[in-house]
């Protein structure tokens, strides 16, 4: 395989989500601030959902909607995989409610009087 | 040292375990089985034109019940933990920046507009891309406008829960109406199909969506209260 | 093959955006970051024939998450006089704030990382 034909062979969607899912994952597990470890997981959360869509991703082709560029007559060939799409769809709502859920913990921790590095709680004993 | 080689091995793990998907496995020629058969079937069955929103609605319709689940336990968590009393800010009076002059203009403008885009976007699912939750986004962003604009102003609290127990309520009663009436728990079937195309289409997918984005307007300006230090 | 390239190019921004945003010292550089990353994955979205998806990553990503995020930092006393790099080994510059706060059960010689 020549140098064009390993280019042509990336999916670049998929590329873009796997190195930002490594980035995200990366700063979760070396960042000690509570919110740097948030703002981490919520661009891990985009690079999944850009894999997640990467599967669906044909090239060439337009939105699963039915209007003058792709009719019903013509939709499995013009239109790209919508299955994946509505996966997404519910993926980003929930990455949503989970970032904020998180943020409100670490302000619950900092009004109790905690610092904001995660350090500091290295000794909780339950 | 230990820690940086550990933190080292995971990420190495990780990028071997997406290799399959960044060479070609990603990228098909056609779309699947499941795929054609719902791109196939969705205008027949249906009469939606928007084939994602036929599938969010309908032939997925459990996961997006679980996910207004998973939306609804996450507020009820970020509004019992913030409350005014768990923040140490019971009983001051906090002062407030008033907003400048751009901002309140702005405002004035813009919040009828977005709270109408919302609407149209959540009552226009079927037919063109968007949906309940892009619209109960934009209307949670319009509330946030006015609540950054006055900053003395609170969420109306009773008119939020009445207008979020009400759409969750008439979701799954729509849905049951699709069990009664039709082939199966939200099946849409329950009202007439119209034509492709025009805005009374599609069963009760626009009432649907419509409560959807309700309910979801209504949870994430819940979210933003809490946030801002108002909840008692 | 434009849109491969525009993709592409939108890809290296978002790795861009995402390092500068783990490795910036200020917490508030990072969340306008993350909301730009969140920007172009809306783009990149589009671009690959998904518009609903684009919609909702537009509005949740871009604009409701950096709003929560900006909440919550502000709720966090003490947002200004620390670094994201504060920790044991390294306090907060302001000697009158404390950075563990004993009633949370700890000593002094605990606590070790």
């Amino acid at each position: 395989m020549n140098i064009a034909q390993f280019i042509g062979s990336i999916n670049p969607v998929a590329a873009s989500g796997a190195i930002l899912a490594l980035i995200g994952l990366w700063g979760v597990l070396t960042r000690p601030n509570l919110f740097k470890i948030a703002v981490a997981f919520s661009i891990m959360e985009t690079g999944v959902n850009l894999l997640i869509l990467s599967v669906g991703y044909i090239r060439g082709r337009t939105a699963p909607i039915l209007d003058s560029a792709a009719d019903a007559a013509t939709a499995v060939q013009k239109m790209t995989d919508p299955v994946p799409q509505a996966l997404v769809l519910t993926a980003i709502v929930i990455g949503l409610a989970v970032t904020a859920l998180m943020l409100s913990y670490a302000v619950r921790l900092r009004a109790a009087g905690g610092a904001s590095s995660i350090e500091s709680y290295g000794d909780e004993k339950w | 040292m230990m820690r940086k080689i550990l933190v080292a091995l995971a990420l190495a793990g990780f990028a071997w375990a997406f290799l399959p998907l960044v060479f070609e496995a990603g990228l098909i020629g056609e779309p699947g089985q499941l795929a054609s058969a719902y791109l196939e079937n969705s205008p027949k069955d249906f009469a939606a034109a928007n084939v994602v929103t036929a599938i969010v609605v309908s032939y997925r319709g459990f996961d997006t019940l679980g996910e207004v689940a998973v939306l609804f336990a996450a507020t009820a968590g970020v509004g019992s933990l913030l409350t005014k009393k768990r923040l140490g800010i019971a009983g001051e009076k906090i002062p407030k920046q008033a907003a400048t002059e751009v901002l309140l203009t702005a405002t004035r403008l813009l919040t009828g507009l977005l709270m109408m885009f919302g609407v149209y976007i959540f009552m226009h699912g079927h037919l063109t891309p968007g949906g309940g939750f892009q619209g109960g986004v934009v209307i949670a962003t319009a509330v946030l406008l006015s609540l950054l604009s006055s900053p003395e102003s609170h969420v109306a609290h009773g008119l939020m829960t009445v207008v979020e127990s009400l759409s969750g309520a008439s979701y799954v009663g729509l849905g049951l109406l699709g069990a009664f009436l039709a082939w199966g728990f939200l099946d849409p079937r329950a009202l007439p199909l119209g034509q492709i195309g025009a805005l009374l289409s599609a069963g009760a997918i626009p009432f649907i969506y419509s409560a959807i984005g309700l309910k979801v307007g209504a949870e994430l300006s819940g979210i933003l209260e809490a946030l801002k230090g108002d909840r008692e | 093959m434009i849109v491969d390239l525009a993709i592409a190019a939108l890809g290296l921004f978002m790795a861009g955006a995402g390092i500068g945003a783990i490795r910036t010292k200020s917490i508030l550089v990072s969340i306008i970051l993350s909301g730009g990353v969140s920007l172009a994955a809306s783009v990149v979205f589009l671009l690959m024939g998904a518009p609903d998806v684009a919609m909702t990553e537009a509005a949740i990503g871009s604009a409701l998450t950096t709003v929560v995020f900006l909440y919550a930092l502000a709720r966090s006393k003490q947002a200004d006089s620390e670094t994201s790099d504060t920790s044991i080994d390294n306090p907060a510059k302001d000697p009158t704030i404390p950075p563990i706060d004993s009633s949370l059960g700890q000593t002094e010689t605990g606590a070790a990382s």
